[in-house]
């Protein structure tokens, strides 16, 4: 080995910096380009605000006038926030997933949380079927959410199983995808067309129903397993370098897994439960943050959060853009929009990550 | 200095029991100890065992060390993770700590880790990028970085060429003089085991066949029983004990 060859010893650590200050830029790039944004997404509507008005009513909503407050306050801005807690969550979960199960393709639609969710939310729309009584308003998102909640415990339970591998697990995740699948096409079959319009609106995913409480409820999951998957920051990076590794490393890889899958199906369920089918925002969130950030979890687990918060907002945006006067549902631009960029990126970085 | 010594260990995966009754009496640090046996012989099921990722009865009895000095070196090198190798050595550094921040020291352990192997240039390098050998120098990179009592290692070399065997087992010999820490290594070429190995562990079918000074373990009855193969250990011009393998057993 010749000398000449080894960069002097402080160069490593050197690089090093300079590649925790690059993540650092890319975050705060990220997080402006959310702010953005929420702020585009806020302006954007049929009853045409300029953006400083908007801004002006966001900062002093008391000054502003009554209908430009309530437009922008009561509709617009629980929207615009639902895209990023929503795309945040559905992100974080399948980042996750993605982590625990060494899966590139693990997301709450590839392991049916997705699916499970829409079958219970067309038991209530076709049949009113309550899974857990509830009010009669409330009954689509419980139904969403409990069925969800089957499904990932059903794969919780298998994971807790002794010999099953992470293989297994995505299996019996695509097994679930196709019995919900077929599950709700018999529904459907069944159903009256006003019925059949509903759900098959439910399943594209929107975001028109957003309120306060919605906002709250999903940034409070946000707010409670981000700091508890923080905490295992180190943990969750290990894993990725294989499971024989991570546990000659010490780590705990068995109930490391149960608890982050646990935590991953409150992540998915809840904020399915309220927008819909959302598809591809769990895969791609995940991989936009994995290609621009790596997968040490100090920056990918932030990174998934704000690149999935941003591809839902960008979304949201674009949704009311593309027809003006219409709301195109946005699990479908999610798709349309997501491909070609992700696409983009898997090319120009061209290295294998998998 | 650390010792190591097994007490009738009994090795579990679920209800089968791999080893019954494996007796190794205490292993000094400051030297290295070869791990040598057929394939499939038990010897990664001894390693876990000991490294306490496997059930069983029996008792491992560490000396002037505990379970939490011991770092065990998996062999496969399976490293698909979008991180730099830089990173993967902290990782290592880091596991069971609290905090995201990176003291200097940290940073220096790393670095000369990083150094003592040799591998400072790669430092920069993705995981996913790097060669069989390259892999297989940053896994054992992760497992030195904690400065560890107690190292076990499964094939550390089995990706290495020549020079970099060389290197390695000179790192590692270097180490375990510093440190009197207990380094055993799974290895199945048995000369290098006789040039570099002074103490050796003979395993088969779930037992432990033979321990002590490797040349007394590694006598051309032991190798017949473990490999099925006729040898010989003869000096080498330069009076060095090699072993000449003559053919499979009659």
């Amino acid at each position: 080995m010749s000398d000449l060859t080894q960069p002097m010893p402080r160069e490593s650590a050197f690089s090093y910096h300079r590649l925790v200050l690059r993540r650092l830029f890319v975050l705060s790039g990220l997080t402006v380009l959310l702010c953005l944004s929420v702020a585009i997404d806020v302006s954007l509507g049929p009853a045409r605000y300029a953006l400083p008005d908007v801004v002006r009513t966001v900062l002093f909503p008391s000054e502003a006038a009554l209908q430009m407050r309530v437009v922008v306050w009561d509709i617009r801005m629980p929207i615009a926030l639902l895209a990023v807690t929503v795309g945040g969550c559905l992100s974080l979960a399948g980042a996750q997933m993605q982590t625990i199960l060494a899966n590139p393709l693990a997301s709450p639609f590839t392991l049916g949380l997705s699916a499970a969710a829409s079958f219970g939310a067309a038991l209530a729309m076709v049949l009113g079927v309550a899974l857990v009584p509830a009010a009669l308003a409330l009954m689509v998102p419980i139904n969403a959410f409990a069925m969800a909640m089957v499904a990932a415990l059903l794969i919780f339970a298998l994971s807790g199983m002794r010999g099953v591998t992470t293989e297994t697990i995505v299996l019996l995740g695509i097994a679930l995808v196709f019995t919900f699948n077929a599950a709700l096409a018999l529904l459907q079959y069944f159903a009256s067309e006003q019925a059949l319009a509903a759900v098959v609106f439910w399943t594209m995913g929107s975001l028109t129903k957003a309120t306060w409480g919605k906002v709250a409820v999903t940034a409070l999951i946000l707010a409670v397993c981000t700091p508890l998957f923080a905490r295992r920051a180190w943990a969750l990076t290990a894993i990725r370098l294989g499971e024989v590794r991570a546990a000659a490393m010490g780590v705990p890889v068995r109930r490391l897994r149960l608890e982050t899958l646990l935590l991953v199906s409150l992540l998915a369920a809840v904020p399915v439960s309220f927008v819909g089918t959302i598809g591809f925002i769990g895969i791609v969130g995940p991989h936009i943050a994995r290609l621009l950030l790596g997968e040490d979890q100090r920056f990918f687990l932030p990174g998934s959060i704000l690149s999935g918060a941003l591809i839902l907002s960008a979304t949201s945006v674009l949704s009311k853009a593309i027809l003006p006067g219409a709301v195109l549902p946005i699990g479908i631009i999610t798709a349309l929009v997501g491909v070609p960029f992700f696409a983009t990126l898997i090319f120009t970085h061209g290295r294998r990550q998998w | 200095m650390v010792t190591l010594e097994l007490d009738r260990v009994e090795a579990r995966y679920g209800r089968k029991i791999i080893y019954y009754s494996a007796t190794v009496p205490p292993i000094s640090g400051g030297t290295l100890t070869a791990l040598v046996g057929p394939n499939a012989a038990g010897k990664s099921t001894l390693f876990r065992r000991i490294a306490g990722q496997l059930g069983g009865g029996g008792r491992v009895i560490f000396g002037g060390a505990d379970l939490s000095d011991l770092r065990y070196m998996p062999q496969d090198t399976g490293m698909n993770a979008a991180l730099t190798v830089y990173e993967s050595i902290i990782l290592a550094l880091k596991q069971g700590q609290g905090g995201w921040s990176l003291r200097t020291e940290e940073l220096e352990a790393v670095q000369s880790v990083l150094t003592r192997l040799q591998i400072a240039d790669l430092a920069g390098r993705q995981l996913a990028e790097l060669s069989g050998g390259q892999r297989q120098l940053v896994s054992m990179a992760q497992t030195l970085v904690s400065r560890p009592k107690v190292l076990l290692m499964d094939e550390p070399t089995s990706a290495l060429d020549l020079f970099r065997q060389h290197e390695v087992i000179d790192a590692l010999r270097d180490y375990v003089a510093e440190t009197g820490a207990v380094a055993i290594l799974a290895l199945h070429d048995l000369n290098q085991v006789m040039r570099t190995c002074t103490t050796t562990i003979a395993v088969a079918g779930g037992q432990v066949v033979a321990s002590g000074p490797t040349l007394e373990v590694l006598t051309p009855s032991l190798i017949r029983q473990l490999y099925g193969v006729d040898a010989r250990v003869e000096a080498c011009s330069r009076g060095c004990p090699m072993m000449i393998v003559d053919g499979a057993a009659a």
